[in-house]
């Protein structure tokens, strides 16, 4: 190509190179990303630049004090408030992940071990859900979980409880029902293309080396399948910790959440600034928080050996 | 080919597989059709046939993966059925070698013994000599994805010997290898089987591997065995065309029966006058005709004025030079085929021009009758 080019005359030449850049593999990469790369920089990384400059600033009534100050960071960690919706959100998050996770394994396995043919049928019926809207499914967690709901009249009918309890709603576990069954769909699929790939001769070998089934299910499918278990926790944990919409519908007062509190200083508080250190402490916490997730899985997949 | 190993280890009579009338059927399609097969303790068995002929679903059933629908399978005298895979005295070689990709090699051959819990280091030394015995003594931190192809190879091997069981079930565990490595790992399993007298089933669909290693061999076609011999017999008297094809060359000459009796069979060829030949243990006779063969390389290019007892005449029409050896193609007056000649090229068959009219000289013994 470069010999040919050398021949011709220099319109040829400049057309030749300009094919050839964009034939290079960078340059195609780069081309294929940019639209998505520069609606992500406009909505997405200039949005936390400016909620990060806004957590060193001061609100002063109805203008912004633009000097650098910690306070509003000083507030966000020690507020016994603050600090508690915090844990709360981490706690919740946690054990919604975990929650889900469990539940998402087996169903998971189901469909990729005994699925069959219908494989791509059972995927298509675990979407279902998700053609009415989240915050119509939230409302149903209220009618089942509610004083004269479904779960109250139900145990009443049974003769198991005498009068409706009102420990089923408002509260964190109303949360965390609904933000577990919110999020199975997400959990199932990664962990259900982690199981795909599993090679079944390894089962096979490991139940040819005098493995039972759950031996070879602890000692090769689970540690094998660990990088699904990995993206399915992080892909609840991750939006669950700054939701804001459950707790504010089913959460009640004990529900409230760091969101609901962020939501509060940017609304009615008016408090941009703190709201912003608000946020930034919680992303900071739940990549922290990942980070760890991480490790402690491949620390179990480690000791699975 | 590299030499086989001169050990001989003798090996006893007693059965330790026994097959009888072992059908498994997938709706109409039997992919095994009313096979039985006795391999012996301590013996070197091969399963040979093309694909789809049901060699491997036999190797599964023995292991425990899949069950027949019909006979029965014992080894070691205990009949097999209801028992699980995980609880069968045998351990297989998989054909992807099956090495757990999460686990370093000493982690893969240790894998099946964790679960006896062996006490004082023997889990150790058990591991250890496993992997001596396939020549990976120092490579036990490596991973499996670090290993080369024979490396895996012997690894799936060590992680099946170590557990010390009665049979060890081979599923074509070379077909992923090249060449040299394929024929070098021939030798060494047969040796190495040889060493540890366990009885060895192998799966393969490559004829010299079988030739080359097998006490005893079984041909299946169709999920039907059609016979079982050693490799020399299978070889020298396949019993139709079908196993004679699938092992090798093979000369086939059409044959009018004029005498048959107890152990013999006096036919007239066209080619070849009156041969006599032994009559072989499975001849059926259809009517008048038959078939006789003859392998390539037991016909021998006549030079100059030498002369044979026995020897027929032709003409070169197509010359293949293979290196050691060259492939003549001799039409024969009055045969409807004609005839593949495998000579060795000492003596200068790389170089008779085509067209040569050349006489080719060869042993009656060498001519065997079949079923079509």
């Amino acid at each position: 190509m470069t010999a040919a080019a050398e021949g011709s005359p220099p319109w040829r030449m400049t057309r030749a190179r300009r094919n050839a850049l964009l034939q290079s593999e960078p340059v195609q990469g780069l081309a294929l990303i940019s639209p998505t790369f520069l609606y992500a920089l406009i909505l997405l990384v200039l949005p936390i630049l400016v909620v990060i400059a806004h957590s060193f600033w001061t609100q002063n009534y109805l203008t912004i004090d633009r000097t650098f100050t910690l306070e509003n960071y000083r507030i966000a960690l020690t507020e016994p408030i603050y600090r508690d919706l915090l844990w709360r959100s981490l706690y919740i998050s946690l054990t919604v992940s975990l929650f889900t996770v469990i539940l998402a394994y087996p169903i998971a396995y189901f469909i990729s071990f005994h699925g069959g043919r219908h494989k791509s049928l059972w995927l298509f019926l675990i979407t279902i859900p998700f053609w009415t809207s989240y915050l119509l499914r939230v409302m149903s967690w209220k009618v089942i979980l509610g004083y004269n709901g479904v779960l109250n009249s139900g145990l009443m009918g049974l003769g198991i409880i005498d009068e409706p309890s009102t420990a089923l709603l408002y509260n964190s576990s109303a949360v965390i029902i609904t933000l577990t069954h919110a999020w199975a769909a997400f959990a199932i699929l990664p962990i259900f293309v982690s199981l795909e790939k599993v090679d079944r001769t390894l089962v096979e070998a490991a139940t040819d080396l005098g493995d039972g089934p759950l031996r070879s299910f602890l000692r090769v499918t689970l540690p094998l399948s660990a990088p699904g278990v990995i993206s399915a926790a992080l892909i609840v944990m991750i939006p669950t910790v700054g939701d804001y919409v459950t707790p504010k519908l089913v959460g009640g007062k004990d529900g409230v959440m760091i969101a609901n509190a962020i939501q509060a200083q940017f609304g009615k508080a008016s408090n941009w600034p703190l709201g912003a250190a608000l946020s930034v402490t919680t992303m900071l916490i739940v990549t922290l928080m990942a980070g760890a997730t991480v490790l402690i899985i491949r620390a179990l997949q480690r000791l699975a050996r | 080919m590299p030499e086989q190993p001169q050990v001989e280890r003798s090996q006893s009579d007693r059965p330790m597989i026994e097959i009888r009338n072992v059908t498994r059927s997938y709706g109409a399609f039997k992919a095994l059709d009313d096979a039985s097969l006795t391999i012996k303790e301590g013996e070197f068995f091969s399963l040979l046939g093309p694909s789809g002929c049901g060699k491997t679903t036999l190797l599964r059933m023995i292991a425990g993966f899949d069950n027949p629908t019909g006979g029965s399978i014992s080894v070691g005298g205990q009949p097999m059925e209801g028992i699980p895979a995980n609880r069968r005295p045998t351990n297989m070689v998989f054909q992807s070698y099956a090495i757990f990709p999460h686990l370093n090699v000493e982690q893969n051959v240790a894998y099946g013994l964790k679960r006896l819990k062996l006490q004082g280091g023997e889990e150790k030394r058990r591991v250890e000599e496993a992997l001596a015995q396939v020549s990976l003594t120092g490579l036990g931190k490596r991973l499996a994805t670090e290993l080369s192809g024979g490396q895996r190879q012997r690894v799936a091997l060590a992680r099946a010997l170590v557990m010390r069981p009665k049979v060890l079930l081979l599923d074509e565990p070379l077909s992923a290898l090249d060449k040299k490595l394929r024929e070098q790992m021939q030798v060494e399993l047969r040796r190495l089987q040889q060493a540890v007298g366990i009885t060895f089933v192998l799966v393969t669909h490559d004829q010299y591997e079988a030739l080359a290693m097998s006490d005893r061999i079984a041909v299946m076609f169709g999920g039907k065995i059609a016979q079982v011999a050693s490799p020399k017999e299978i070889y020298q008297r396949p019993v139709n065309r079908q196993v004679a094809d699938f092992l090798g060359g093979m000369n086939f000459v059409k044959a009018e029966i004029v005498e048959e009796n107890g152990a013999s069979l006096v036919v007239d060829t066209l080619g070849f006058g009156r041969v006599k030949t032994d009559k072989p243990k499975a001849f059926v006779r259809n009517g008048g005709a038959a078939t006789l063969g003859i392998r390539p390389e037991r016909l021998r290019v006549l030079w100059d004025n030498a002369t044979a007892k026995f020897e027929v005449a032709g003409k070169v029409v197509e010359r293949h030079y293979f290196g050691e050896i060259t492939h003549l193609i001799v039409e024969i007056p009055g045969l409807e085929k004609p005839l593949s000649v495998t000579e060795t090229n000492d003596f200068g068959a790389d170089d008779i021009p085509v067209g040569t009219s050349i006489r080719l000289a060869y042993d009656p013994e060498a001519l065997v009758a079949m079923a079509d």
